[in-house]
């Protein structure tokens, strides 16, 4: 468990930061630019130092009211938005700072973090020789080397253009699966979000305004993503068969199978479904002629108006909750309630991951 | 050709250069590193204090440091109640000279690329397990090198060329406080122009390679730095 209690003021701007989040798999920071996610991680790093306030990360506390612990006393990995490469050193040169300053760092241990990222290749470079995304591969290398209690990762795409994005997005997949230590990723993009979060924390001029599990965080009500035009839902799945005559593949989840184009992942591969909420659509009695290949049973939960028009309605699939949105006009003529039984139509998904 | 007491100057010159240097260094380096990272109030009476001797007659600057340092004086006095002597007139005392005259052609230098360090380099460092005095020679210094070669040959030069101070609070006396500045004013003095050549010219043409090296090695580092 993480459990974090700061306030920083800064000129203009008060961070006042309180919550709890599990200490494995990733957490994102979200929040719109200005909102203090950097200034939290920074704080969290001891790079901005929080007068009073409590913090601790798995065993390790940090600050407690009168004992601030420095940043470098503090085991954190910490990646910047812009990698911040020492460039008077060579790529070797920026990872032996961290090599020559841990003992105990076992060769099996530096090597799996050379293969996590692929940074063989590159050691013998020169830091002006590399791209964008290879900076970001060696920052991530150099933080993990540190062998960190907790990995801070601070906007580590958004100074990239979307080529360099789509060729570091599954080194941080990897890490994802391979990393045993909490992470918590500051970013504004939904698409990371969707994609990484196993946690989603929002967070809104300097406070946090919530903090749960990735799909509940989308599809509370009482949450700002689930109002949005874009507000999508995740379901966690698995490929258990394919089907090679129309190069599909099953995807088994509680709630049923989905049937999507092949992407080649190997059958048990655990996958992330990501469903927009506009692309589903709610009948009544199960379709028969219908071109949609998803569909599935699921009772209404929740209706909630969206402007005049429209209204977002919030599903169950035996268990697994998924976001509807329709025209009020739809959501009336269908008669539909709390409690209603209906058919589910899924348009279109996308596989994160 | 180079008399007895040419050679002797110029061997108490590069010894005065050289130990001054080192001092200034010593000095110089933390306040530098200070001026560039503090967000003290009265910074700019401190970087004013140093930059007096740009711009103070050297003579100016001498006579107060014969007030201060000679035997009459309260830190004369001092010393010598210690059964030491007052330093005016003696090679210590035109090591300090030098130094104090010296100062801002070291720190300035130290304080522009200093100041040109990222704060986020130091907190990578940080981040990465580095201490405070690591994080400064780990990755400030290193990136302020050039800061560090302009610091060391101006200091050097400007050292080499001084001439009021070490007049005020040298005296002349050969093997100890007479140096080329002044070994080439006798030698004018005395009509003895060829010889005022020898030194003159020496110094000129030192002079000038030592800033070719200055201007080449900043040179090279802002190609480096820029490249990307």
């Amino acid at each position: 468990m993480i459990e974090c209690k700061i306030k920083i003021q800064l000129e203009g701007f008060i961070l006042d930061a309180k919550f709890r989040v599990p200490d494995k798999g990733i957490t994102v920071v979200f929040g719109p630019s200005g909102s203090g996610k950097t200034t939290l991680l920074r704080a969290i790093a001891g790079l901005e130092r929080s007068e009073s306030g409590f913090l601790k990360v798995g065993d390790s506390v940090w600050q407690t009211n009168d004992n601030f612990v420095p940043t470098h006393k503090r085991q954190i990995g910490y990646v910047f938005q812009d990698a911040a490469l020492f460039d008077h050193l060579d790529v070797k040169g920026n990872l032996n700072y961290v090599i020559k300053r841990k003992s105990g760092l076992t060769k099996v241990f530096i090597n799996s973090i050379y293969n996590l990222l692929d940074i063989k290749l590159l050691l013998n470079r020169s830091t002006v020789q590399l791209s964008g995304g290879e900076k970001q591969r060696v920052a991530i290398a150099r933080a993990l080397l540190t062998n960190p209690k907790i990995l801070l990762l601070d906007e580590p795409l958004s100074a990239l253009d979307l080529k360099r994005k789509n060729e570091i997005l599954p080194y941080l997949d990897s890490l994802h699966n391979q990393l045993e230590i909490p992470v918590l990723y500051v970013t504004h993009s939904q698409d990371e979000t969707s994609r990484l979060a196993d946690h989603l924390m929002l967070i809104e001029d300097g406070k946090i305004i919530g903090n749960g599990p990735i799909n509940e965080m989308l599809t509370s009500f009482d949450m700002p993503l689930s109002h949005s035009g874009d507000a999508i839902s995740i379901i966690d799945a698995k490929v258990i068969n394919r089907d090679t005559e129309f190069n599909l593949m099953l995807l088994e989840f509680t709630g049923g199978q989905f049937i999507v184009p092949d992407n080649k992942l190997p059958i048990e591969s655990l996958v992330r479904v990501r469903v927009a909420a506009r692309d589903v659509s709610i009948t009544k009695k199960k379709q028969a002629d219908t071109s949609i290949l998803n569909i599935f049973p699921a009772v209404v939960e929740e209706i909630v108006p969206e402007g005049n028009a429209q209204v977002m309605v919030r599903l169950s699939l035996k268990g697994v909750v998924l976001l509807a949105c329709l025209t009020r006009k739809s959501a009336t003529s269908l008669k539909l309630d709390d409690g209603s039984s209906v058919f589910v139509q899924i348009k279109s998904v996308a596989i994160l991951s | 050709m180079l008399s007895d007491l040419d050679i002797s100057a110029i061997i108490v010159t590069i010894k005065l250069a050289l130990l001054s240097t080192a001092i200034l260094i010593v000095i110089g380096t933390p306040l530098a590193w200070w001026l560039s990272q503090t967000k003290f109030k009265f910074k700019v009476v401190i970087e004013a204090i140093i930059a007096l001797p740009l711009i103070l007659p050297p003579t100016v600057l001498g006579f107060y440091l014969l007030m201060t340092l000679g035997s009459n004086s309260p830190v004369g006095r001092l010393l010598e109640s210690f059964g030491g002597s007052s330093i005016a007139f003696t090679f210590s005392g035109l090591v300090v000279g030098s130094v104090i005259y010296s100062l801002p052609f070291v720190v300035q230098p130290l304080q522009n690329s200093f100041s040109a360090v990222k704060t986020q380099s130091l907190e990578v460092a940080a981040t990465l397990g580095a201490s405070k005095l690591d994080r400064f020679f780990t990755v400030a210094v290193p990136i302020a090198r050039s800061g560090f070669v302009t610091a060391g040959v101006l200091g050097f030069a400007h050292t080499v060329g001084e001439f009021g101070v070490v007049l005020m609070i040298g005296g002349n006396i050969p093997g100890e406080t007479s140096v080329l500045s002044i070994a080439i004013y006798d030698h004018v003095e005395a009509m003895e122009y060829a010889q005022a050549h020898l030194l003159a010219g020496g110094l000129l043409v030192t002079s000038f390679v030592m800033l070719i090296f200055v201007y080449l090695f900043n040179r090279h580092f802002s190609i480096m730095r820029y490249r990307d």
